[in-house]
């Protein structure tokens, strides 16, 4: 699993609507203005492709920040 | 396990139609300039074709039909089966298929049934018919496939409405002794709730509350005659479910992955698809799309997509990786090989 910084900027350079550097480990990523269920999906997509690791809905739900996704991710990898 | 091989099927023709009405999703005002380019771009999906009321998903397979008929030159006499595969029938009965065996002016010792499914549909279809042909005691089938999804969904649901488009297809089949197909079939109904209409049927008939719409997060507005869909779980479900059972397949036809030609999936969005290809490893130049101009087609996507992407490929010999995935929850995946699929333009009613 990767650090949580190049966790984090995978992220960044699969979402267009997020400038580089908007997201950091505490970022409360739901409660970003830009968002959107669409963005769910792409870091369910990520996470299939880059870690071989299956997040449902109801596991991002449980997670407030990016932490706790990657810490998610972490124990299941 | 549902993994099985069958000898003796063999594609002579796909053809496909569509409404000629558009709908754009660039035209979708009830979401933000910037939400429509991230739909777009993630779902794949720039246009879909939408059928004017009245016309069934059975009347577009006819006419893809009665085309593949002609052009193949084929005797009516001698189409002993008609499968109609599809989630919007004409009438809860009679079975649409059998509509279809009178309008197609087809002999009365043709066996006609519907199967009732959507994403994987087609790839059921064809394991159906394959095992029916394998007996040799049928010459020539016709597998119709298709739904009109957009007869139960609502712009007010941005959740669905720029997802799907209508489409029919006809598929002709062939016995054909030197043949083999493989099929891996699966199914999961704990998820049903996943992709629904909940009223209509007899668990819940339309009542007085059916056609209350209820706003259930912003954007999101439907009565329980619509489809209601959770993006989220099939999406996990998909990424997760399809690629284990291709590969599954794969061991068992004991066929190497490289020495395929094309994988068709299910058009379901651009993203969910990348992602199995990913997982998969397969280069992008065999995964056709047709999602920018039809979007999600239901069990109709496969043989759109082979039409509409692959028409200058299919006259000689390939092998053909074939999967569907969606409502149910339903899956399934196929193998084979074609000599020289005839494929008509895609028909515009």
């Amino acid at each position: 699993m990767d650090d949580i910084s190049v966790f984090i900027r995978k992220i960044e350079s699969e979402i267009e609507e997020l400038t580089p550097g908007t997201l950091k480990p505490e970022t409360h990523y739901r409660e970003l203005p830009e968002w959107s269920s669409m963005h769910a999906l792409i870091l369910i997509a990520l996470s299939e492709t880059e870690y071989d690791v299956s997040l449902s809905g109801e596991d991002l739900r449980k997670c407030e920040t990016l932490r706790d996704v990657h810490t998610l991710i972490s124990t299941r990898t | 396990m549902a993994l099985f091989s069958v000898n003796g099927m063999r594609i002579k023709g796909i053809a496909a139609a569509v409404p000629k009405a558009m709908e754009s999703n660039r035209d979708y005002e009830r979401i933000s300039e910037a939400e429509r380019n991230l739909l777009i771009r993630t779902t794949g999906i720039t246009t879909r074709h939408i059928a004017s009321p009245g016309m069934t998903t059975a009347d577009f397979c006819q006419h893809a039909a009665e085309k593949l008929i002609e052009e193949l030159k084929w005797q009516k006499s001698e189409i002993d089966l008609v499968i109609f595969v599809s989630q919007s029938p004409d009438h809860f009965l009679p079975a649409s298929s059998i509509l279809l065996q009178h309008k197609l002016g087809l002999p009365k010792t043709t066996a006609a049934f519907d199967i009732s499914l959507g994403c994987s549909g087609y790839v059921y279809g064809l394991s159906v018919v394959s095992s029916l042909i394998s007996t040799g005691g049928f010459r020539k089938a016709l597998l119709m496939t298709g739904d009109i999804s957009s007869h139960s969904i609502t712009p007010e649901d941005k959740s669905t409405w720029p997802l799907f488009g209508d489409a029919g297809t006809a598929t002709a089949i062939e016995f054909d002794s030197g043949s083999k197909s493989f099929f891996n079939l699966q199914s999961d109904g704990s998820g049903a709730n996943a992709i629904i209409i909940p009223d209509g049927g007899l668990r819940n008939p339309i009542n007085e509350k059916t056609f209350i719409k209820e706003e259930v997060e912003k954007g999101i507005v439907r009565h329980r005659r619509n489809l209601w869909l959770n993006g989220l779980d099939v999406f996990n479900f998909s990424v997760r479910e399809a690629p284990s059972n291709i590969k599954t397949l794969m061991e068992f036809s004991n066929v190497n992955q490289e020495s395929i030609d094309f994988f068709v999936f299910h058009q379901a969005n651009l993203l969910m698809n990348e992602t199995i290809r990913k997982k998969l490893k397969v280069p992008s130049e065999k995964v056709p799309y047709s999602l920018a101009e039809f979007g999600n087609t239901s069990s109709a996507s496969i043989p759109l997509t082979i039409v509409s992407q692959l028409k200058s490929q299919t006259s000689t010999p390939k092998k053909w990786l074939f999967s569907g995935f969606g409502v149910g929850l339903s899956w399934a995946s196929a193998y084979l090989e074609t000599e020289n699929i005839l494929c008509p333009d895609v028909l515009y009613i």
